[in-house]
């Protein structure tokens, strides 16, 4: 049914909420019991007068009744049903209208869906990838398997000699520590959050920790005046945070390549850049005179409320990932192993040529993301040794005003849907039924 | 003296205990405990049967594996491998590595025992 004709319906849901019979309604407002009634079954338009002294009379805004905050309610439904085969999704707009409370219950599970599978996909990259998890499950895996071994021997061997006795109870003595010291280790390795201050995690991990709370924005950097022992003054705080050596020493580099950033292109002049080209790197770059590498990382350094939600992801010419700043609908590996289809990797094989595209990572919960990525030396080239390549990857929600197609991705292999991707380096737990 | 079984392993106890086990079955048991000289230790010990574990330090089981196949004095010995894995993925690498016959950690005794006495009548 048209969303227009569905104003009748939110009426009488409203009026129904509020406890208030027809009559006394139609009184309020000056009209018939049985023209309200013709409304509220959508039988009779309704627009004008009639409507604001309805919604009035029901303590709403007319534009609640004639589009709904619904409006919303029944986007997000359409997107929950977009993989439903059974879902009517012809009549979404009657099912919010009638039933606002279940809708919004509806909306507000597929919501929590979406955030509970973005954590799976995390824990289960955090647990594909990890090389400390990794060696941990080995190291305890050996120690049950050595016990298991041993005390079944010393259970079921007739007549053991007591050497061997001693032996083997001196083993399971060793091996049931192992196991202790390596579950107490697994535990208070899992019971830390992704994102959340781990005691056993990666120096990136921390050093992105650092950024991630300061929401890869640091003012004192931006200051005229910064110095490079202002760096130092950040690193040192972090330190006496408990922030590991390895961690400090890849946060230092980070933030004076962040001073080097602002110095090149200060927030002022970028700022009155934006207010002429918006945030359109190419546009930026050719007003600033700055590579578009440069642009992306000031970018992504602006609060979201001066760029909008801007992130970024950068690679060294290995692959690995040494820069994550997430967006929203587009999930970015923890540690290595990212999809090899993204236009970051694509950017790397095609130097200086920047690249623009649409991509949406295969899975319910993502969401189409504008990827703008380019690769560039990293320093000045030298005639001694190979030119250390970065690529740069710019993710920005997509507007949509490009049009064109959807490059579908994965996020990596382990975690990733897509069959018969010639990009795939191992299979997928998930097309295994996880 | 029985049949001669080479055990590549890196853990002192499980490798004691399988050491036990099979001994006491009447097997002539040989152990190493790394993976970058394994292939050596496979041609100076010339087994009848290898137990040979995924996870050694210097080389993974797999590639020990590729190259015990390679070598044609050992390419038909019975391989069991041994992983703390069980995903399909896993034992997929292993067949296809050529293994004979895949076991996962923690494995009973009685399992080791008979996959070693199937092994053997191959």
């Amino acid at each position: 049914m048209p969303e227009r004709l569905m104003i009748g319906t939110r009426i009488r849901e409203r009026r129904m909420l509020s406890g208030m019979r027809q009559s006394d309604l139609a009184r309020h407002v000056g009209i018939s019991p049985s023209y309200l009634n013709l409304i509220e079954h959508n039988r009779r338009r309704i627009g004008g007068k009639t409507l604001l002294k309805l919604a009035k009379a029901l303590k709403v805004e007319p534009s609640r009744l004639i589009e709904g905050a619904e409006a919303a309610v029944v986007g997000a439904l359409r997107e929950a049903a977009s993989d439903s085969e059974t879902a009517e999704r012809g009549r979404i707009e009657e099912f919010v209208g009638r039933f606002p409370g279940w809708a919004g219950l509806v909306v507000d599970l597929h919501r929590r869906t979406e955030t509970l599978e973005r954590t799976i996909d995390t824990l289960t990259d955090r647990l594909a990838h990890d090389p400390f998890l990794a060696d941990s499950l080995h190291e305890v895996i050996s120690a049950v398997t050595a016990i298991r071994a041993t005390s079944s021997i010393l259970v079921e061997t007739e007549a053991l000699e007591p050497e061997w006795q001693v032996r083997f109870h001196r083993n399971i003595n060793e091996d049931a520590g192992r196991l202790a010291e390596g579950a107490q280790s697994l535990v208070r390795y899992l019971e830390a959050a992704p994102n959340r201050d781990a005691e056993l995690t990666s120096p990136q991990d921390e050093m992105h920790a650092v950024l991630a709370a300061r929401c890869y924005h640091f003012s004192e950097l931006e200051a005229p005046e910064a110095q490079p022992e202002d760096v130092a003054r950040l690193v040192a705080a972090t330190a006496q945070k408990g922030l590991s050596a390895p961690a400090q020493t890849l946060l230092e580099t980070a933030l004076l390549r962040y001073l080097e950033d602002a110095r090149a292109l200060p927030l002022p002049v970028l700022e009155a850049q934006i207010a002429q080209h918006e945030t359109e790197p190419d546009r930026l770059a050719e007003a600033t005179g700055a590579g578009l590498a440069l642009i992306f990382r000031r970018l992504a350094a602006l609060p979201d409320e001066v760029a909008g939600p801007i992130g970024l992801v950068i690679c060294d010419a290995s692959g690995t990932l040494i820069f994550r700043k997430p967006v929203n609908g587009f999930a970015i590996p923890r540690l290595t192993g990212a999809c090899a289809l993204w236009p970051l990797y694509q950017a790397m094989a095609q130097p200086m040529a920047p690249l623009r595209m649409r991509v949406r990572q295969a899975g319910r919960r993502a969401e189409t993301v504008l990827a703008l990525a380019v690769a560039a030396p990293s320093g000045p080239g030298s005639f001694d040794r190979p030119a250390t390549m970065r690529a740069h990857m710019l993710l920005r929600p997509d507007p949509g005003e490009a049009g064109g197609a959807v490059r579908e991705l994965g996020v990596s292999c382990r975690i990733c849907p897509i069959r018969n991707c010639d990009a795939r380096r191992e299979p997928s737990i998930l097309s295994e039924g996880f | 003296m029985g049949k001669k079984v080479l055990l590549i392993e890196d853990e002192p106890n499980i490798i004691e205990a399988i050491s036990f086990i099979l001994s006491r079955d009447g097997w002539e048991v040989k152990t190493h405990a790394n993976g970058h000289d394994a292939m050596e230790a496979v041609r100076r010990r010339a087994p009848d049967l290898i137990i040979l574990d995924v996870m050694l330090p210097g080389k993974s089981g797999y590639d020990i594996l590729g190259e015990i196949r390679e070598d044609e004095d050992y390419a038909a010995t019975p391989v069991l491998m041994l992983t703390a894995r069980g995903q399909t993925r896993d034992r997929e690498l292993a067949e296809r590595a050529g293994a004979s016959r895949y076991m996962t950690k923690p494995f009973s005794n009685a399992d080791m025992l008979a996959a070693v006495r199937a092994l053997a009548q191959t």
